[in-house]
């Protein structure tokens, strides 16, 4: 009776740990957090000529949706990026917001002034403080975000053309 | 004067101590909350080992936060709202992460029986 109580117990255990590690061999790997609130605050962050403050909201004019793209000139991924965005800037109907991450105002300005301003307006984060608020990791990242500050779409790392492609149909 | 100059050297050391002892405080704050987060782009590093753009940030914004008046479980669920659960080292109570939590509980129970009737079958054999 004892030995049966044990075996049991071990082959429930066993079975168990191997459901376990069975079922975790077909799923996804990456990390997609499931409970994120996708609202960002109304905060003001400051306009990198200017330094004044510009709250969120009061980036939309009539725009439903714009672009936030956090760039920095010492990122690499952004140069390399840099000519998609460009290529988003030349389409109707579409604000582009830069938000230039950690960044010396000099470098950011040699940067724009060698590869163009695809920007309608560029804040700065010079803390990276901002950026959190967005939910970022890092540079490069691209937001997608409607007048009411949720964010629809989310592009980690450097946009590419597939990426152009499939924002311009969402602004169509 | 020459009985002045001790007590003024004092008075700084002292006053030195306090500013010390305050930006001390506030820095152990930090730390101690930075040690709780998960640096989510570097592997197997808190954010208070961590010396990345993103950790940096984090920190940043703890002290900013706490400088505000916000309370630690405050900065916790702000973080949580922003990168999901996984930035926290405790994982919460919830109905995804019972198992875990009641798991160990059990097979400590379940282990402590087997052990309690083994010695206690063994001592009545006696």
């Amino acid at each position: 009776m004892k030995i049966r109580l044990s075996f049991i117990f071990i082959f429930i255990l066993i079975t168990f740990i191997l459901l376990v590690f069975f079922k975790s061999l077909f799923e996804d790997k990456s990390y997609v957090p499931k409970k994120i609130n996708n609202k960002i605050e109304n905060i003001s962050i400051k306009e990198f000529h200017s330094d004044n403050n510009l709250q969120l909201k009061n980036l939309f004019d009539n725009e439903k949706y714009i672009i936030i793209n956090i760039w920095a000139s010492w990122c690499l991924p952004c140069r390399q990026e840099h000519q998609y965005i460009t290529i988003l800037s030349d389409t109707n109907n579409l604000k582009i917001i830069g938000l230039n991450y950690k960044d010396k105002k000099n470098n950011a300005q040699k940067f724009l002034n060698e590869l163009g301003n695809p920007y309608d307006i560029i804040l700065k984060d010079l803390d990276g403080t901002k950026s959190i608020f967005l939910g970022a990791y890092g540079v490069p990242e691209t937001f997608i975000i409607d007048s009411e500050l949720n964010i629809l779409k989310k592009y980690i790392g450097p946009i590419n053309s597939e990426n152009v492609i499939e924002i311009k149909k969402l602004f169509k | 004067m020459i009985i002045k100059l001790p007590k003024l050297i004092f008075f700084l050391f002292f006053l030195t101590l306090v500013n010390f002892s305050n930006t001390f405080a506030e820095d152990s704050k930090v730390n101690e909350i930075s040690k709780n987060l998960r640096c989510l782009i570097c592997q197997g590093q808190s954010v208070y080992d961590s010396n990345s753009e993103f950790a940096l940030s984090i920190k940043n914004l703890i002290s900013s936060k706490l400088a505000a008046g916000d309370s630690e479980e405050d900065i916790y669920n702000f973080l949580k709202s922003k990168y999901g659960d996984w930035i926290i080292y405790e994982p919460g109570f919830n109905k995804f992460t019972l198992v875990l939590w009641i798991l160990p509980l059990f097979l400590f129970i379940f282990g402590g029986l087997l052990i309690v009737r083994k010695v206690f079958i063994n001592r009545s054999l006696k």
